[in-house]
């Protein structure tokens, strides 16, 4: 009796701490997702909080009087005139009348450095589209200096940041602001413009026709031989030991490190063959070789979520294999390779490393418009801005990640809905 | 005419042959009393005359994009007038650049030495006889397929187990292109590993503890010799691979077990994809969150504390790392543990054990050769992570376990090593390779042995 009242308690008194052991347990599996989520939640916020201000520039409104012989120049046809005309001129001028009491090399100095380097040919190009300007006047919002960009949105936030200002310049700010004539508008420059080594003339519009022309060139090779390769295995090849050595590769292509690719491209493609450096081919090329695994992995799923019964009615009716696969199977597998093939294009989007091994780090001005010119990334451009000293570039850099995310997010969102509203349950 | 205009000529062609040759095998069918006369379908016997018509020149054209420039080359340098013969690798690539770039106009033909001047001219005409020659044998080629073709061309002919042959060969063709891929990688490492250990012993590459690969421009400068020891970038690398492991190993596997075995549906719809997010992010994101944002915020709380933690630290980008593989191993987890069949589950809580009890001693353990082979395909991925390493760790190679520390990894190095100017055979760039080749092997024992694991014991509860 009383043995039995003995284990009884005990049991009772362990009951608790094995419920107490489970109810920690749980809680720790919580505390995993929450920390998940959180860490979700962090990047993202993290991400806007610094990016959201690179939308909008800060701009400065100046009386611009077009003077042709300020500029030095009498025809606008004229490029030699154009190229050699003192534009710069145009707005320290309009600057200087708006603070007619600034005297001293040092303060005249600081006072144009208000202004971005490149509101000049702004305004020439400004001047260029409305030729009747010449010799007239015309307020017009004029872009600021990067500095001036970056004091002015943290001076509206009530948090100056003038590390990098003067007294005068503050003082400037304020009369600016006071008469309205300085004040933040939409950053047309971040969507039209290519790189830049002035923050506030960078832009991510080459970066995105690199990344548009890297990817239609992935696209492009890796889809055919992605899914070719699938039908293959999937369809015709025998079971033997080349088809399984085959396998292996691709298993093993997929968990490769991706700056790998990168050495092959360098050594292959650029020392070997001589493609030139820099250019969406070789980019293409080397994303091609390194997305083809995922692609032809969902596309084998993909086929082989074709019912067998379709097979045989095919082969049923008379078609030789081939016709078999593809009147009948690869219709009905596309969808799933297709989901296969935007999320390969996605992955490529994203990829880096090894692109930086052929040469897409260079730095470059022009926009891309071709699949041999000069091209850039939008990652590699993100690498680069990351790694810029100017303080603007933080906030342009968290923009283009935003630009790059949403691009992503564009692509997997439509890959889920694509399984979701074309793929056939059997 | 260029690649391009031959290619779209090819096209064309192809094009113009299908549809004769399909009109004609129509034509010879009609007398007879319709296309029932035919072996097969009339368009096999376009597609047929179309494959024959294009595919050897398409071939042909490829050869020729690819050896074209290096055949001229090196004609235009044996003809090179005799002062000008370059003595070794490096000065030999300049005057081929100088003599391009004279002949593409680039360079302004006055003042240039008139041995370069000739050469350029010999350049230009090559280019154009090899331009006009290669024209003149694709359309040949081109031609006399589709004659090949049409003289094959009768009512009995078997036209469509010819053409299936051929796409049966380009189809094995595209599967081989993966094994072609492999075969690259390994020739492209081991060719430059090899010319970089002639100059660097692999003793020295492998057990050295030294690692500074400034090499000297000069003979006479200061610590030009330039010492490749690899131990510290290995120990880097794992440094901040364990780290990223003790973040992401229990992260990921509690969340795993968390989301297979008690969160609702509900929890489950939501949360999975949330989790999954952060596979999709890519790398450069996590590289600008670790050095802007983790960086600073764990050098001022070590500030705070009175500890000096560096602002590369191996912390930052291991534990940002960490966070990158949460979502690898809570995939492949979740799927080992929901593989594990609910009638051991269902033994356990039968026992009267707890359900913590059942995924200690129970799922657990059945999932385990899974879940192993899935932390080592993490690990996999941690050793060949580029981006957040090179953006968040140092460049200085240190040999230190401190995770306070800054340290440099083997990618880093790689991409540091590369991404400058300089010539191709120097130590310092075929170094990379060395280095590339170390990735590549590691990385490819892990994923071969993870893979075994997996698939080994994964079938023993099916």
């Amino acid at each position: 009796m009383n043995n039995r009242s003995d284990t009884l308690s005990k049991i009772q008194h362990s009951l608790t701490r094995r419920n107490r052991a489970e109810a920690r347990f749980r809680w720790y599996g919580r505390c995993a997702i929450f920390i998940g989520l959180l860490a979700v939640a962090v990047l993202f916020f993290d991400i806007i909080s610094k990016g959201h201000g690179a939308f909008r520039a800060t701009y400065i409104k100046l009386d611009i009087h077009y003077d042709p012989e300020l500029i030095g120049i009498n025809n606008l046809a004229d490029n030699e005139q154009l190229s050699a005309g003192n534009w710069q001129a145009l707005s320290k001028t309009a600057l200087r009348n708006k603070f007619p009491d600034v005297s001293g090399r040092q303060d005249k100095r600081r006072l144009s450095k208000l202004l971005s380097n490149g509101a000049g040919f702004d305004l020439k190009d400004h001047l260029l589209a409305n030729p009747q300007l010449l010799g007239k006047k015309e307020s017009v919002w004029v872009l600021a200096d990067d500095d001036i960009d970056t004091y002015f949105k943290s001076w509206l936030d009530g948090d100056a940041y003038d590390a990098r200002m003067t007294a005068k310049q503050v003082q400037w700010i304020a009369q600016l602001h006071q008469e309205d004539l300085i004040a933040l508008k939409f950053n047309s420059n971040l969507f039209s413009r290519g790189d830049s080594r002035e923050p506030e003339q960078a832009g991510i519009r080459g970066a995105v026709m690199g990344s548009f022309l890297t990817l239609i060139m992935t696209l492009m090779l890796s889809f055919p031989i992605g899914v070719s390769a699938a039908i293959y295995l999937e369809e015709f090849a025998p079971k033997n030991r080349w088809t399984d050595f085959i396998e292996v590769n691709i298993n093993n292509l997929a968990a490769v490190p991706s700056i790998i690719f990168g050495l092959l491209g360098l050594a292959i493609f650029i020392n070997f063959f001589h493609v030139p450096r820099s250019v969406p081919i070789v980019g293409g090329l080397v994303l091609t070789l390194m997305t083809l695994p995922t692609i032809i992995i969902t596309s084998r799923a993909a086929i082989k979520s074709v019912p067998p019964s379709i097979r045989e009615a095919a082969l049923g009716m008379g078609a030789s294999k081939y016709q078999m696969v593809l009147h009948h199977v690869l219709p009905l597998a596309l969808p799933g390779m297709l989901t296969g093939a935007i999320i390969g294009m996605a992955q490529a989007l994203g990829e880096t490393a090894p692109l930086l091994m052929i040469g897409m780090v260079a730095f470059i001005v022009d926009i891309p418009n071709g699949f041999s010119d000069p091209a850039t990334v939008l990652p590699v451009q993100i690498f680069l801005w990351a790694d810029s000293p100017e303080r603007a570039f933080i906030e342009k850099t968290s923009a283009a990640i935003m630009v790059l995310l949403s691009f992503l997010i564009i692509m997997n969102t439509s890959a889920v809905w694509l399984r979701k509203r074309l793929e056939r349950r059997w | 005419m260029q690649a391009t205009d031959l290619l779209l000529s090819l096209i064309v062609l192809g094009l113009f042959s299908f549809y004769w040759s399909r009109g004609r095998s129509l034509a010879l069918a009609n007398p007879l009393g319709g296309i029932r006369n035919l072996h097969s379908l009339p368009s096999y016997y376009g597609l047929h005359a179309a494959l024959w018509c294009t595919l050897p020149a398409t071939f042909l054209l490829g050869i020729w994009l690819i050896f074209d420039e290096i055949v001229i080359n090196g004609m235009v340098m044996t003809d090179l007038s005799p002062e000008l013969i370059p003595s070794d690798n490096a000065s030999y690539n300049l005057i081929l650049n100088k003599v391009a770039n004279i002949a593409n106009g680039i360079l302004p033909r006055e003042d240039q030495p008139s041995g370069l001047l000739d050469a350029a001219d010999n350049m230009l005409s090559l280019n154009v006889v090899s331009q006009w020659s290669i024209t003149l044998l694709i359309i040949t080629l081109a031609m006399s397929g589709l004659a090949w073709s049409s003289h094959k061309l009768k009512v009995d002919f078997r036209a469509r187990p010819a053409v299936e042959r051929v796409m049966q060969n380009l189809l094995l063709a595209c599967a081989c292109v993966a094994i072609f891929t492999t075969l690259g990688i390994v020739f492209s490492v081991l060719f430059e590993s090899i010319q970089f250990f002639r100059s660097v012993p692999i003793y020295d590459f492998i057990f050295g503890l030294e690692w500074s690969p400034q090499t000297a421009i000069r003979e006479d400068q200061v610590g030009s010799s330039g010492s490749f020891g690899a131990i510290p970038l290995f120990v880097g690398t794992l440094l901040v691979s364990a780290v990223a492991m003790f973040i992401a190993v229990p992260i990921g596997l509690m969340s795993a077990i968390y989301l297979a075995e008690y969160a609702s549906d509900g929890v489950r719809t939501y949360a999975k994809p949330a989790l999954e997010v952060l596979a999709g992010i890519p790398t450069v994101v996590y590289g600008f969150f670790a050095a802007l944002t983790v960086a600073p915020f764990l050098r001022d709380l070590g500030a705070s504390v009175g500890l000096t933690i560096s602002s590369e630290s191996a912390l930052a980008a291991g534990g940002v790392m960490g966070i990158m593989i949460i979502p690898f191993i809570s995939s492949l987890a979740d799927d080992v543990i929901t593989a594990v069949p609910q009638s051991m589950r269902d033994g356990s809580l039968a026992m009267g054990a707890t359900q913590s009890e059942t995924i200690r001693k129970v799922v657990i353990p059945a999932a385990l050769p899974g879940i192993v082979g899935g932390i080592m395909l993490a690990i996999s991925r941690a050793i060949g992570e580029t981006m957040i390493v090179v953006m968040a760790a140092g460049l200085a190679a240190k040999l230190t376990a401190n995770p306070l520390e800054s340290v440099t990894t083997v990618t880093v190095q790689i991409v540091t090593l590369l991404t400058g100017d300089q010539e191709f055979d120097s130590p310092k760039t075929l170094a990379a390779f060395a280095l590339g080749l170390m990735l590549f092997t590691v990385t490819l024992l892990l994923n071969i042995f993870a893979l075994h694991i997996v698939k080994k014991y994964r079938e023993q509860y099916e």
